[in-house]
């Protein structure tokens, strides 16, 4: 049975459909690559970068890149050192999964409670249908990043973790928005209502009609979620709120800003988390474009 | 425009207001931790305050603000206090009050994100939608990739990048700073010159990545539009060719934008105030970046409370006007 199933996967066909999917989703392909590449590299790289060359006095502070070994068994420093002689190479290594891994957290957390809101209101309808709409209208309104600020301005946030169940709390307004609205159109399909006039239960229409339905909406309200998301700590990092004891990409803006690299030349320090930066939600933008043609086939002519 | 829409609409931001004052409130309250102490305790370690009595000092204080009452009094307080435009004041510049700080620094952030904003609004859709348009060169295309890099960066890094290039590489404009340092500001030709060489490169940062944003959308709706009947009714009428691009397509197609601006205009006020902080622009924004740092609580819940309003306002504003653009638009229940 298992072999049966392994070799079907391996069999020409299933080969060829997965490269057509691949060819008919570029975008979303290419994104998802991107993405996954950076989140995997730090670990992958951990296993031969000590942790201890992103600490404080790993190296002479404020050098330039260099391929010469520093010391004996000391490989150098490929992006040079920052004014604390963090190695920045190893800084960013630890710090670009951080970063991703609150986003991850963040976006997941918040596709949940906003599916949760969303799925109950749009589908039950009533008086709680009106309380979801009034705050989520109410919270698209409000800048989340300004709450954030006042949240961890107050709160000593001491760990990625943290901050990413942090950034969550304010994460479920849009997905709630988006699935709610799937919901309403949901309801009133023909298949939907089929199953409700044989007496289905609403828990099976749910979970049987309803949800393999709304996957690719999920999906992509989870990417635009953790784009959010990611965005959000970048943001509250850059400008020291994050926590300060673990890397991430925006303790490195936030650090390289603070000691004037700007001014002083030191372009290998902000240049390289900036690039990550950049390519993180360049992958994102894809992933989320990607997914939207597959949610709305109708897009696909225009792009 | 019904009456019923109104009264919806404002009912809404009465909503925002009071869920923006309410989590102003709670969360330092919820969160223990106490400014005045750690203010006292500041000053303690820098030697200006006796340290025995200073648990005395604090219970004084805490009667002068209030902080002895019970939390729900506290909170009807806070309400009064806003009302009459009470902040509270600010902690590090010696209890000048918060509602002046702020309204120092207004001027300086409204100017700068007004021009960026509308500036990037205007010229993206037109590029948006040249970029749709059939008679547009082939080669307009190649710019679609760099809309999206350029709506992918976050404001301030690309701020970043400018001030690397056209102020420390190429010292074309001022890295930082809203005018020359140590010039005094009148309604002369130096001041306006030396305020708009500062407000380039910030501003910039703003509009090219609010070009990538609106251009991309501009350009999803123009090619709805081109594929509409009347588009092609009016190329048989042999209309010329600019009316149709400007009073068939852009007119139609531009229309969602102004939607669009409603939704991420809270999203670039965020990313302002990243940009202020990046250009040490003395706006708002900076400000408020300087309150965190110096754990300055009174200004940072007074700026954001500040910025969430004028959200709010704004959006109640452009949702009135938005039949007066769009004449299908009534707004009645159906």
């Amino acid at each position: 049975m298992a072999l049966k199933v392994v070799r079907r996967a391996l069999s020409a066909q299933s080969w060829a459909s997965a490269w057509h999917f691949v060819r008919t989703n570029k975008m979303l392909v290419t994104g998802l690559g991107i993405v996954f590449v950076l989140a995997v590299s730090g670990h992958v790289a951990s296993i031969f970068v000590d942790a201890e060359r992103a600490d404080v006095g790993a190296g002479a502070p404020a050098r330039p890149p260099s391929w010469l070994p520093a010391a004996k068994n000391h490989p150098g420093f490929a992006l040079g050192t920052d004014q604390q002689g963090r190695d920045v190479f190893a800084d960013l290594l630890l710090g670009t999964p951080a970063t991703i891994r609150i986003g991850l957290i963040a976006g997941l957390l918040g596709v949940l409670a906003g599916t949760l809101l969303g799925f109950t209101g749009g589908y039950f309808g009533g008086l709680w249908d009106t309380f979801v709409t009034l705050a989520t209208d109410v919270f698209m309104t409000i800048p989340a990043l300004m709450i954030l600020i006042v949240i961890v301005s107050m709160v000593q946030v001491l760990s990625t973790e943290a901050l990413g169940l942090i950034i969550a709390s304010l994460a479920w307004p849009a997905p709630a928005r988006m699935i709610r609205s799937q919901v309403l159109t949901m309801r009133e399909r023909a298949y939907v209502q089929i199953a409700r006039l044989n007496g289905v239960r609403d828990f099976k229409i749910i979970v049987m009609e309803m949800v393999p339905n709304l996957l690719p909406f999920l999906a992509a309200g989870l990417v635009g979620a953790t784009a959010a998301a990611v965005l959000a700590s970048i943001g509250l990092s850059a400008l020291g709120l994050g926590p300060q004891n673990e890397p991430s990409l925006g303790l490195t803006i936030y650090w390289s800003l603070f000691y004037g690299a700007l001014i002083r030349g030191m372009w290998w320090w902000w240049g390289p988390p900036m690039l990550i930066i950049v390519l993180l939600f360049i992958g994102l933008f894809l992933a989320a474009a990607g997914l939207d043609q597959i949610a709305n086939p109708r897009l696909r002519k225009s792009a | 425009m019904s009456v019923d829409y109104v009264l919806r609409r404002s009912l809404l931001l009465v909503a925002v207001i009071f869920v923006a004052v309410t989590l102003n409130f709670f969360i330092p309250r919820l969160s223990g931790r106490n400014p005045i102490e750690a203010r006292l305790y500041e000053a303690a370690a820098q030697g200006g305050v006796n340290v025995g009595r200073i648990n005395e000092i604090i219970d004084e204080y805490e009667a002068k603000f209030g902080l002895d009452r019970p939390l729900w009094r506290q909170y009807l307080f806070y309400w009064a206090d806003i009302m009459r435009g009470d902040l509270g004041v600010s902690i590090q510049e010696l209890g000048t009050p918060v509602s002046t700080v702020i309204l120092r620094r207004l001027p300086w952030t409204i100017g700068l994100l007004l021009t960026a904003t509308m500036l990037a609004f205007t010229v993206g859709s037109l590029f948006g939608a040249l970029l749709a348009w059939r008679k547009s060169p082939r080669a307009f295309t190649a710019f679609v990739p760099l809309l999206m890099t350029l709506s992918a960066i976050p404001f301030y890094l690309l701020g970043i990048v400018l001030i690397f290039g056209l102020a420390m590489t190429w010292q074309f404009f001022p890295a930082g700073g809203a005018y020359k340092f140590g010039l005094d500001l009148a309604w002369s030709w130096e001041s306006i010159w030396s305020i708009f060489k500062h407000a380039v490169l910030p501003s910039t940062a703003i509009v090219l990545g609010g070009i990538g944003f609106w251009g991309l959308n501009m350009r999803g709706m123009m090619i709805t539009t081109m594929g509409e009947d009347y588009m092609k009714f009016a190329d048989y009428k042999g209309l010329r060719e600019k009316r149709i691009f400007l009073n068939y397509g852009l007119r139609n197609a531009a229309l969602p934008q102004f939607t669009a601006l409603a939704i991420v205009l809270a999203h670039v006020v965020s990313g302002a105030v990243l940009v202020e902080v990046v250009f040490t622009y003395p706006g708002v924004g900076h400000q408020l970046y300087r309150a965190i740092v110096t754990n300055d609580y009174f200004l940072i819940q007074g700026i954001i409370l500040l910025v969430v309003v004028s959200v709010a306002v704004g959006l109640l504003i452009m949702d009135m006007l938005y039949p007066l653009l769009d004449p299908r638009i009534r707004y009645q229940r159906s």
